[in-house]
């Protein structure tokens, strides 16, 4: 029972910087409505930020002081973030604004390298907080229960600045109704940037209190903003008690799985995520989302036609440059070329239901990696022979579609986009922590294709028929009745409700779809490599394929592919640079706010203007 | 005190406001009535910049005001009461006031909290109550009440007497006299032709973003067919 | 005449707040009909309740002998509803004919077909319907470019699509030139009569709904109260008192 309690005190311990940083989240959506995927890195900052200032101030009274001191820096960066990079997208759809804040957290990896480098920084310990106090004869950290007396304050003090003051008030009007805040003469514009660096600094405070318990490292970012996520949506988004709540429930949680069930930490709080989600879809405090204002970005996505001559040309010369490759090219550029087909199907998979069925989805690496996994495991485990478990790798990711599918399709914008990326975390927590079955972040090794594919070129076939042939059935769906009426969803559900249309049944049936042929794509890039490791699942992995269809054109039909492929080749020259993330998140940043259209959107416009067509070059 | 010149306004495609023009003057009440649809509201948001004229300009005291933040033509003294309200209503009463307040104008009335409640006495007793909790009458008085915080020169009240029982009806028309004679300029749209005649000076008629008429109400009763065209079923 | 739609007792609540409160009416087959009534009346509540868009507190709604209360849009749409919007919500990425053909797809049980190209299925037909509305010059626009008749002109051919018997159209001319406005509800009379397809509209503009309307409902504070023919309607004293203020508040005021 003792140990119990101990174990629950470790967790209410815990539970204090996931809260700082959930409030934070919390605090921005509600007002700004933004997502901001960049919370994560706000907390790592603050740790690194932390760390250096403890070094710098002496004693007890610099060690509190720099955390306070933390916290303002880390607020001031943030409101620099809301002015550059959110003011100018604040109506612009939803993917725009998650993207944008995506940027933010490659420039701020970078820039955290550039200041600290890349070696863990251990935290310093808490003057006069070393060693342990005994609770019913259980060592409980000195530090623990410290932090444990003053997160009531802290939440005492947001709840005084919430509902006590005018600044409180202003912030509870602006989440119900912004405009009407504005005609009443208050300045939504600085509004929003004091709430914006109020929770970078929350999120900065989480980070610096935190260092005693943990310390700094360049992962920090992605490893919290899952558990963030899961946070946010199991308290409800815009509730400050709910967040609470969620953090100390899921940090409890965590220390007792610890102990009891080692293995599955970071699974738990998935399943009470997905608990929750069935009984309440809005998280236990909050309530349900009224559609958000998006405006439009750019021109209305033109109609689909079928390619005229020139296209149909290009298309088949590129596909006979690409089939008589092996002739004349060395091994490396076809690697490349597999690399870089594997890249497009699957980029193409989350076009179709981002671009087509406007789902963004933020997890979609769940389905690239399930599938690799699941046709890496039953070879390494039951010796499968390659034909048959290659089959299995869409077949299982189309299952596993259908089965996150199940929970997410009810939800819509940021909600949908959140709960995809924890349902991914929850699969790489799997491949990660279940090492019996999948060992953990060794991977699964000596994963080859049968004799008869065995060797650089006829595995180039293999992959180029393959994944072809999957982008052209992808292209194909998009043309017929289903894709049509898939984009009649997106472009007005409620006048597809209104004709006859099962929207969801629909986003359902296009969600397992594109998990289908992500997991094709699995498929194909498990056998080429030979392994598959976690880092297939992580949230990088997610981003990259988002970020390559941003980088093509969600409103058009190539994009995911051009993009790929532009991207396979960039990302070859550009990793070798040593801040390439730096660049990659400014020019993602820069395309949001300058060209939103992406490369083949903004190629369109250009084509139009040179043959100054207009809208009206309709021929079949 | 103010002048709108000629401006456009559209929802998206829909073209609302075609080209509309008219003046207020200082300490007047001036209604503009006209049937659903006809652009009252959306000349309102037009004044406000809540919605943005893509032509024509809107003076007040001197200045155009057309593409400003909303926020801006409120400091500079216009305060708006939308047709829907939209009071806070996780709010409690003294804190939607309390959203509504800014410093003290030169030349405007000034108000304080507690000369809101008199005006109000309704008000005072629910000054902790949320704004869910309240009726249709005294969301309207709250919605009314906070826009007075910003101490505004000129007011505009969107269909103050719609969907409210008619005894408020009556007392609303008080309210909007009193405030005349603490010498605020106030522009109201009304479909209700009574109460408009009972609290107004002057009748603005527009229909179809267009105006029809312009001038006093003694005009407007020499002119049944003008009422008949624009106003009546 | 029997009738193809029947409300009985609706009412809706929000949190205490009455929005439609009582309302019973009904529609003959054949028939234009139109619902007025002041701003913040109930008469958009009521359509959605009609619609599925919303679920009604009490009371009953029956489509043709069926009742259909609390069923789902698409559903209501099966039984062979159809309706049209205040703000268009045509489908921006497709072409004028795509979005009629849309319509068919779902109409003709094509919507999980994977096989043909969407844009070869019914364009004959739809053809038809653009051709009904006098839109057929423009089958091959996107909808993008459209100007806002238009819009509502291709709305009223997609509602067409499936053959309803009963067309529900909230404001159809809302935000339409004078003239135009009146064009298109001719066209509508013009449906009704060709077709046999019941209406029941709400419109703002009155020169509209008494050129056109068979009948004519007035709505107010969630109450109906008037239901009849033009002259009735607007002879009736309740009537005016809405649409002019109050007979006897402010009669000193305005002697004064």
């Amino acid at each position: 029972m003792a140990f119990l309690f101990a174990q629950f005190l470790t967790g209410l311990a815990n539970a204090s910087s996931l809260f700082l940083v959930a409030s934070g989240l919390s605090l921005i959506f509600g007002v700004t409505r933004i997502v901001n995927f960049a919370h994560g890195s706000f907390y790592m900052l603050g740790a690194f930020v932390g760390v250096t200032l403890m070094e710098i101030l002496p004693g007890a009274v610099g060690f509190w002081g720099a955390i306070l001191l933390t916290g303002l820096i880390v607020g001031l960066f943030g409101a620099i973030v809301e002015m550059v990079v959110l003011r100018p997208i604040y109506r612009a759809p939803e993917l725009f604004q998650l993207v944008a804040t995506f940027g933010v957290i490659l420039v701020i990896q970078d820039l955290a390298l550039m200041i600290w480098g890349a070696e863990d920084r251990m935290g310093p310990r808490a003057p006069g907080l070393r060693g342990v106090w005994r609770i019913f004869d259980e060592p409980v950290p000195k530090y623990d229960i410290v932090i444990i007396a003053i997160t009531p304050f802290i939440l005492f003090a947001l709840w005084y600045l919430i509902t006590r003051t005018r600044v409180g008030i202003l912030v509870r009007a602006a989440t119900q109704d912004r405009e009407m805040v504005g005609a009443l003469g208050v300045n939504q514009a600085w509004l929003f940037t004091g709430v914006f660096a109020l929770g970078s600094a929350l999120a900065g405070w989480g980070g610096a209190l935190q260092l005693p318990k943990g310390g700094a490292d360049l992962l920090m970012d992605f490893n919290i903003i899952g558990s963030v996520f899961v946070v946010v949506v199991i308290g409800g988004m815009g509730s400050l008690p709910g967040a609470f709540i969620a953090a100390v429930l899921i940090s409890v949680l965590n220390v007792l799985g610890v102990t009891y069930l080692p293995q599955s930490t970071l699974v738990l709080m998935f399943v009470v995520m997905a608990v929750v989600l069935i009984i309440r879809p809005y998280g236990l405090l909050g309530r349900e989302e009224v559609a958000g204002e998006h405006g439009q970005v750019g021109a209305p996505e033109a109609p689909i036609r079928p390619y005229g001559p020139v296209g149909r040309s290009l298309v088949a010369a590129l596909l006979l440059v690409l089939a008589v490759v092996p002739f004349f090219a060395d091994r490396f550029l076809m690697t490349l070329l597999i690399d870089m087909i594997v890249f497009a199907l699957f980029a193409a998979s989350l076009h179709f239901i981002l671009g087509t069925g406007g789902l963004v989805s933020f997890g979609h690496a769940a389905f690239f990696g399930g599938g690799a996994y699941a046709a890496a495991l039953l070879v390494f485990h039951t010796g499968t022979p390659m034909e048959l478990a290659f089959l299995f790798a869409p077949l299982a990711a189309g299952l596993l579609a259908l089965g996150i599918g199940w929970f997410c399709i009810r939800l819509t914008g940021v909600y949908f986009a959140m709960l995809t990326l924890a349902f991914s975390q929850l699969v790489w927590s799997l491949a990660f922590q279940w090492r019996s079955v999948t060992r953990g972040d060794d991977g699964l090794v000596n994963i080859w294709p049968a004799p008869w594919l065995n060797g650089p070129v006829p595995y180039y076939y293999f992959t180029l028929i393959l994944g072809v042939g999957g982008i052209l059935f992808l292209r194909h769906v998009i043309h017929s009745p289903f894709g049509y009426a898939l984009r009649a969803g997106r472009d007005s559900p409620r006048q597809a409700e209104a004709m006859g249309i099962d929207v969801k049944r629909v986003q359902y049936v296009a969600f397992a779809l594109a998990g289908v042929m992500a997991g094709l794509a699995g498929g194909i890039f498990v056998f080429s490599k030979g392994s598959v490791f976690p880092t297939e699942l992580e949230i990088g992995a997610s981003f990259d394929a988002l970020i390559v269809v941003f980088l093509g054109g969600v409103k058009t039909l190539a994009g995911g592919v051009v993009g790929a492929g532009f991207m396979t080749v960039v990302e070859d020259w550009l990793t070798r640079l040593e801040y390439w993330r730096l660049l990659l998140g400014l020019v993602i940043i820069a395309v949001v706010i300058i060209a939103p259209e992406g490369i083949v959107g903004s190629l369109q416009t250009l084509w139009r203007r040179i043959r100054n067509t207009g809208d009206e070059e309709i021929a079949r | 005190m103010l002048s709108v010149e000629g401006i456009h306004s559209y929802y998206g495609k829909a073209h609302i406001l075609d080209g509309l023009s008219f003046q207020v003057s200082r300490g007047e009440v001036v209604a503009l009535l006209g049937r659903n649809g006809a652009g009252k509201s959306t000349t309102m948001k037009s004044v406000m910049q809540l919605v943005r004229p893509r032509k024509g300009k809107v003076v007040f005291q001197g200045t155009d005001v057309v593409g400003q933040s909303a926020f801006r033509v409120a400091k500079a003294g216009i305060g708006y009461v939308p047709e829907e309200r939209r009071i806070f209503t996780d709010l409690t009463v003294m804190e939607n006031l309390e959203v509504g307040r800014q410093p003290k104008r030169e030349g405007a009335p000034e108000w304080t909290v507690e000369q809101l409640f008199e005006i109000f006495p309704n008000l005072k007793e629910r000054r902790s109550n949320r704004g869910k909790h309240m009726s249709g009458g005294e969301q309207q008085m709250l919605t009314i009440a906070r826009t007075l915080m910003g101490n505004p020169m000129l007011l505009l009240l969107d269909e103050p007497s719609e969907g409210i029982a008619p005894v408020i009806v009556e007392q609303m028309a008080e309210t909007i006299l009193k405030l005349k004679a603490e010498g605020l300029t106030v522009m109201i749209s009304e479909q209700n032709l009574h109460f408009a005649r009972a609290v107004a000076d002057r009748a603005i008629i527009v229909e179809s973003g267009e105006k029809k008429f312009d001038g006093s109400f003694a005009d407007l009763e020499a002119h049944p067919e003008i009422r008949d065209a624009y106003l009546s079923v | 005449m029997t009738d193809i739609l029947r409300v009985e007792d609706l009412k809706k609540s929000y949190d205490g707040f009455v929005a439609v409160n009582g309302v019973s009416f009904s529609v003959a087959k054949g028939e234009l009909k139109a619902l007025i009534g002041p701003n913040g009346a109930g008469k958009s509540t009521c359509f959605n309740m009609l619609t599925g868009q919303l679920r009604p507190t009490k009371g009953d709604v029956w489509f043709d002998g069926e009742k259909i209360t609390g069923r789902k849009p698409r559903e209501i749409w099966r039984k062979g509803v159809g309706r049209t919007f205040q703000i268009t919500g045509t489908y921006q990425s497709m072409t004028v004919i795509e979005n009629v053909q849309m319509a068919l797809m779902s109409h003709h049980h094509k919507l999980f077909s994977f096989g043909p190209r969407a844009w070869k299925l019914y364009r004959e037909e739809a053809f038809e319907f653009l051709d009904t509305v006098d839109l057929a010059d423009q089958a091959d626009r996107p909808c993008s470019v459209l100007a806002y008749g238009d819009l509502k002109r291709l709305e009223l051919a997609i509602a067409l699509t499936h053959r309803p018997r009963l067309l529900l159209m909230d404001e159809p001319t809302a935000g339409m030139a004078p003239t135009a406005r009146v064009a298109l509800m001719q066209l509508v009379a013009d449906i009704v009569r060709d077709q046999g397809v019941s209406v029941l509209f709400t419109e703002h503009d009155m020169d509209v709904v008494f050129a056109h309307a068979h009948h004519i409902m007035v709505l107010n504070r969630g109450e109906l109260i008037a239901d009849g023919d033009a002259n009735a309607v607007r002879n009736n004293p309740r009537v005016q008192e809405v649409y002019l203020g109050g007979g006897t508040l402010f009669k000193e005021a305005a002697d004064a």
